[in-house]
């Protein structure tokens, strides 16, 4: 620990620094929001379908699938990173480091994704879907031509909003062995009282969730042409 | 339009569901058969069972008992692939047009086609040519949201054309519409009837709809079908209370009990409602008879209108003369048409039986 640390920032070496942990965090990210999309979307579907009265309706299904929700959700995710550890280490092999923390982003985003999913797609019109089945419409065909399209617009909506809070556990995970944009402001702001780093990186962030909140939006406006 | 081939049967049909340990009949043995061709409606208030009928024949509900034969197959024996084949057959249009707010009103149109698995060539000369049917070719590439309520029901209509069906359900098409809208939506209905022969089934809550379009109607109440007939004669003898309620809202040539209370009031003379139908009660009669049993008269309230294209109203006479002449009269005319014999102001006679219809006016809505 130089005393340089204390005094003026340098930049030519925490810039780099800076990028090369932006980088970690989009990884983080981009594997939360991919797989752990995917999986919510299927999840959130299938909570949606086996619901009395819908689709595929199936009781059992439905309330395993929601108590399961229930239970995982309420976990602070701070808490839910250690206590799935064991698993962690068994599927990563370590509880340290950027895949590690992907892997339970990963799992909570899904759950998270789940059930926003379900809730945009129960406001859906059950007219619309009627009105494909009386067509002759499948019921695999409804989901992808009907359900799909319909609620794309409030789901993408809902995609950016899952984005910011898999932001929000990347930065967490940095307090308890991750890596990335959190994990840097602690270590080199919070921890050696560089204020000047702990904003900069805050703007970097403000800045990808703005710009991700901005394409959501704009897409969204697209898909529901309303 | 019609010939008599049934096209869908009801045997004992009946729908059961389970609401909380007691069993709700939606659909309660109902039997009755719909002629290929026809316009056929069925009336009756909200819960009648009315819409889930209807739904029985494309089995959206699948019967829980009895039988529903569409086009000479046995609905509830079909399996999921088979009742998808049918659907392609059955059209279906609704009160809330359920139309993809995400599709334009073309992609919608070609919905059904992409399920039939009509190439994308067939289907766009398919859809100009129901968007020309309809009158919106002008609209193709505009989405639901840009339409007015009667061009979102047409598009609906378009959607429901698209495989060429041999029947279509329509289900309450014209209640969220209103009156000068619903009248072409209407029209639109019969041209799909009369220009392309398909069996159109309607389902309403409105008595105007079925004398606008239909041939025969079925009148439903707690499941049941209460009266059927054709229109013409359901109207001019309606049988059962919920019936005559039906036919008094569509036809507002009878005096309901307040218009009679200040009709008495105004008119101390015994009055009358004579039925005028195409088989007798014409004016020129009446005046004869007047004279020939020296009984002066004058109409006081009432109206003429048609139904299914024919003369059809009644109208209210108040007369004045000796009491046993105007006997004789009303006794007289009775036997060329039918007459409502209401009294005097002093000694009313509840000749509409007003007091047996006070009782549905709550049950009904």
């Amino acid at each position: 620990m130089s005393a340089a640390l204390f005094t003026a920032t340098d930049w030519s070496v925490m810039g780099p620094e800076l990028w090369k942990q932006m980088g970690t965090t989009m990884y983080m990210v981009g594997v939360g929001m991919l797989i752990g999309g995917f999986a919510g979307l299927l999840m959130g579907l299938l909570l949606y379908l086996t619901r009395p009265g819908n689709l595929l309706q199936n009781r059992a299904v439905f309330t395993v699938l929601n108590i399961l929700i229930n239970i995982v959700r309420p976990i602070p995710f701070i808490i839910f990173v250690t206590a799935i550890g064991p698993l962690t280490r068994a599927v990563v092999g370590t509880t340290l480091g950027p895949t590690a923390a992907a892997f339970a982003i990963t799992f909570m985003a899904a759950f998270a994704f789940a059930r926003l999913v379900e809730q945009n797609l129960v406001a859906l019109d059950p007219g619309v879907i009627e009105a494909a089945r009386a067509m002759g419409a499948s019921k695999f065909r409804v989901i992808w031509s009907v359900v799909i399209p319909e609620a794309l617009g409030p789901l993408i909506l809902a995609y950016t909003f899952l984005f910011i809070g898999v932001v929000d556990m990347s930065a967490m995970v940095g307090a308890i062995g991750g890596q990335g944009l959190g994990e840097f402001a602690l270590r080199q702001g919070y921890a050696r009282f560089n204020w000047e780093i702990t904003f900069v990186t805050v703007i970097v962030i403000i800045i990808i969730v703005q710009a991700a909140q901005f394409l959501g939006n704009f897409l969204a406006r697209k898909a529901m042409r309303r | 339009m019609s010939n008599s081939a049934p096209i869908v049967e009801f045997i004992n049909a009946e729908k059961h569901f389970i609401a909380k340990k007691n069993t709700v009949k939606a659909v309660d043995d109902v039997t009755l058969t719909v002629n290929t061709g026809e316009v056929f409606g069925v009336i009756g208030y909200s819960g009648a069972g009315k819409s889930t009928l209807v739904r029985m024949v494309n089995a959206l509900e699948p019967a829980t008992g009895g039988k529903v034969i569409v086009n000479g197959h046995d609905v509830s024996s079909l399996k999921e692939s088979a009742l998808r084949t049918l659907r392609l057959e059955i059209g279906m249009i609704f009160q809330q047009f359920n139309l993809l707010q995400s599709r334009t009103v073309a992609a919608n149109v070609a919905y059904p086609l992409e399920v039939a698995g009509v190439d994308r060539t067939e289907r766009r000369r398919r859809v100009a040519e129901l968007l020309e049917f309809v009158g919106l070719s002008d609209k193709a590439k505009a989405f639901p949201s840009q339409l007015s309520g009667g061009q979102k029901q047409r598009v609906g209509i378009a959607r429901a054309l698209a495989t060429s069906p041999k029947i279509l359900l329509a289900d309450e098409a014209t209640s969220a519409l209103d009156p000068e809208t619903t009248a072409d939506v209407l029209g639109l209905l019969r041209r799909v009837n009369e220009e392309l022969g398909i069996t159109v089934i309607v389902i309403t809550h409105e008595m105007e709809v079925v004398k606008a379009i239909c041939d025969r109607v079925a009148v439903m109440e707690h499941g049941k079908v209460v009266e059927l007939g054709d229109v013409y004669q359901v109207f001019s003898h309606p049988g059962h209370r919920a019936t005559r309620r039906f036919v008094s809202s569509a036809i507002k040539d009878r005096p309901d009990p307040d218009v009679l209370a200040r009709l008495r009031h105004r008119h101390k003379e015994h009055l009358i409602t004579v039925y005028v139908h195409e088989d007798g009660g014409q004016g020129e009669r009446i005046t004869d008879l007047l004279n020939r049993h020296g009984v002066r008269g004058g109409i006081i309230y009432g109206g003429i209108s048609e139904v299914k294209e024919r003369p059809f109203g009644s109208l209210t006479w108040g007369l004045d003369g000796e009491p046993d002449a105007i006997a004789r009269f009303i006794t007289e005319l009775g036997t060329y048409t039918h007459v409502v014999d209401l009294g005097t102001a002093d000694a009313p006679l509840d000749g509409f039986g007003h007091a047996d219809l006070t009782d549905v006016v709550e049950e009904g809505k």
